[in-house]
């Protein structure tokens, strides 16, 4: 039976990983594998990593400011590996027009400090092909 | 098969997607491991067990590390529990792992226990195949040491390690008997804190008292997350492996390993094709029900099942 697999990462120097470990256990209780790698994973990390687990989602959780160098580099890396097809979605405080530079650079989601978990468990069922 | 092939030749997403086939028990799976097992059996495959925190984790990252600088390449099966009541698990292994995640020597998979129908073992030893033929010298598995489907999923390693650390307690920590027994070497870790040489002793009376063959584990302490004892650890790795050859039984041990992995897939065939046709006209559940009234009892019904007139 297939399972929807969501590596949740968190990339950067910031050291609060509280939200990422709430988001972690939701999607757990969704019926998901969460494959949970702690804090500051550089990108390189966190794409190895999608690769060998072969996952079907990765969650990036920042919160530190330096969304705009880290996520375009995950996708970037992400698409040198022909891995251009996980769904990328990202969490944290990020002002709209950012939010719409990364949407157009491929990111599937981004979601600000209010999201509740269960908009985040639908997002990835949806986009997830069964 | 295409995935097969990209796998000999070292491709790691290819690698990856086997790995899930199998883990999802998907049809294709099969057809694959038929093509893999010819480039199996030249990995040493090591068990990782003990209770929850003892530092598992820890000591698969230093050993990888170790191997590594020994020039060897490195796969690790980090197998975390499933909640049975959603399916869903948090696999945190790899908390401990990050400075491996871009050697480009070492592969690492986390898995959950899901409810696997030909039973995890089964499924487990299928991912160290995919592994082995994948090139990987040394395979680690990590799994905690709790019931009897992880305490088989062990015995598909060449050598099992049984981690431990000191505690309070009078007992050291969850020995339980079976897990004693599967053990090649016992690692006491966080040597570093207090009543380890209690928890040293303890381990080394049990092991006397339960030395009937002609290995006696050895135990080794170690201080994982700060890499000390780790020499030491595959020193006594070595010492088990030299072991195992010199007295033949490294192929015995492999041959008694194939014995039960056949009988394994055997049960899951006949289970899987007496179902199905049981399915087809109801049989099963009308079986049961009889069974329900004492009209029948089980064994007459699986009889029943097994020979259909
Ligand atoms: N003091 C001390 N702490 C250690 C040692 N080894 C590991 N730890 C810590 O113990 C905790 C658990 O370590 P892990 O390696 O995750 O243990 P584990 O057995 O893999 O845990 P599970 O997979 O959750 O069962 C971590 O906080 C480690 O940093 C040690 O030798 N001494
Ligand atoms: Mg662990």
């Amino acid at each position: 039976m297939r399972k929807i697999r969501v590596l949740v990462a968190k990339p950067g120097l910031d050291g609060h990983d509280r939200g990422a470990k709430v988001v972690a256990r939701a999607l757990r209780d969704a019926g998901m594998e969460v494959i949970y790698t702690g804090l500051r994973q550089t990108a390189e990390q966190i794409v190895e990593t999608a690769l060998q687990e072969d996952v079907d989602c990765v969650g990036l959780s920042i919160l530190s400011g330096a969304h705009m160098t880290l996520v375009p580099k995950v996708v970037e890396l992400l698409k040198r590996n022909q891995a251009g097809d996980i769904l990328v979605a990202v969490g944290g405080i990020i002002p709209d027009e950012d939010a719409a530079t990364l949407r157009r650079m491929g990111v599937g989601g981004v979601f600000g400090p209010g999201t509740s978990t269960q908009e985040i468990v639908t997002f990835i069922q949806s986009h997830v092909s069964a | 098969m295409e995935l097969v092939d990209r796998l000999l030749a070292g491709d790691r997403r290819a690698c990856a997607r086997l790995i899930t086939l199998v883990e999802n028990e998907a049809p294709e799976a099969k057809q694959a491991l038929r093509e893999v097992y010819p480039y199996t059996g030249n990995a040493h495959v090591i068990g990782v067990t003990g209770p929850p925190g003892a530092g598992k984790s820890s000591l698969v990252d230093k050993l990888t590390q170790y191997y590594r600088e020994q020039g060897e390449t490195v796969g690790v099966i980090a197998v975390d529990p499933s909640s049975p009541f959603t399916g869903g698990a948090l696999l945190g292994d790899r908390i401990r792992m990050q400075e491996r995640a871009t050697d480009p020597g070492v592969f690492i998979r986390s898995m959950g226990t899901r409810g696997h129908m030909g039973g995890l073992a089964l499924t487990t030893k299928d991912v160290i195949k995919i592994l082995d033929a994948f090139g990987k010298d040394i395979i680690l598995v990590e799994t905690v040491g709790t019931g009897q489907d992880e305490i088989d999923i062990i015995k598909a390693a060449d050598t099992v390690l049984v981690v431990t650390m000191p505690s309070l307690g009078d007992d050291i920590q969850a020995i339980k008997a079976g897990i004693l027994e599967i053990g090649d070497i016992f690692v006491v870790n966080k040597a570093d804190l207090d009543y380890v040489d209690k928890a040293v002793m303890e381990l080394e009376m049990m092991l006397d008292f339960n030395s009937d063959k002609g290995w006696r584990p050895p135990v080794v302490r170690t201080v994982a997350n700060m890499g000390v004892g780790i020499e030491e650890l595959a020193e006594a790795i070595q010492a088990h492996i030299g072991y195992l050859r010199k007295e033949g039984l490294f192929e015995e041990k492999r041959r008694l390993k194939i014995e039960m992995e056949l009988l394994e897939v055997l049960n899951q065939l006949i289970v899987k094709e007496v179902l199905e046709k049981a399915k087809k006209t109801n049989e099963f559940d009308n079986l049961v029900d009889l069974i329900l009234e004492r009209e029948t009892d089980c064994y007459t019904a699986a009889e029943k099942l097994l020979n259909p007139k």
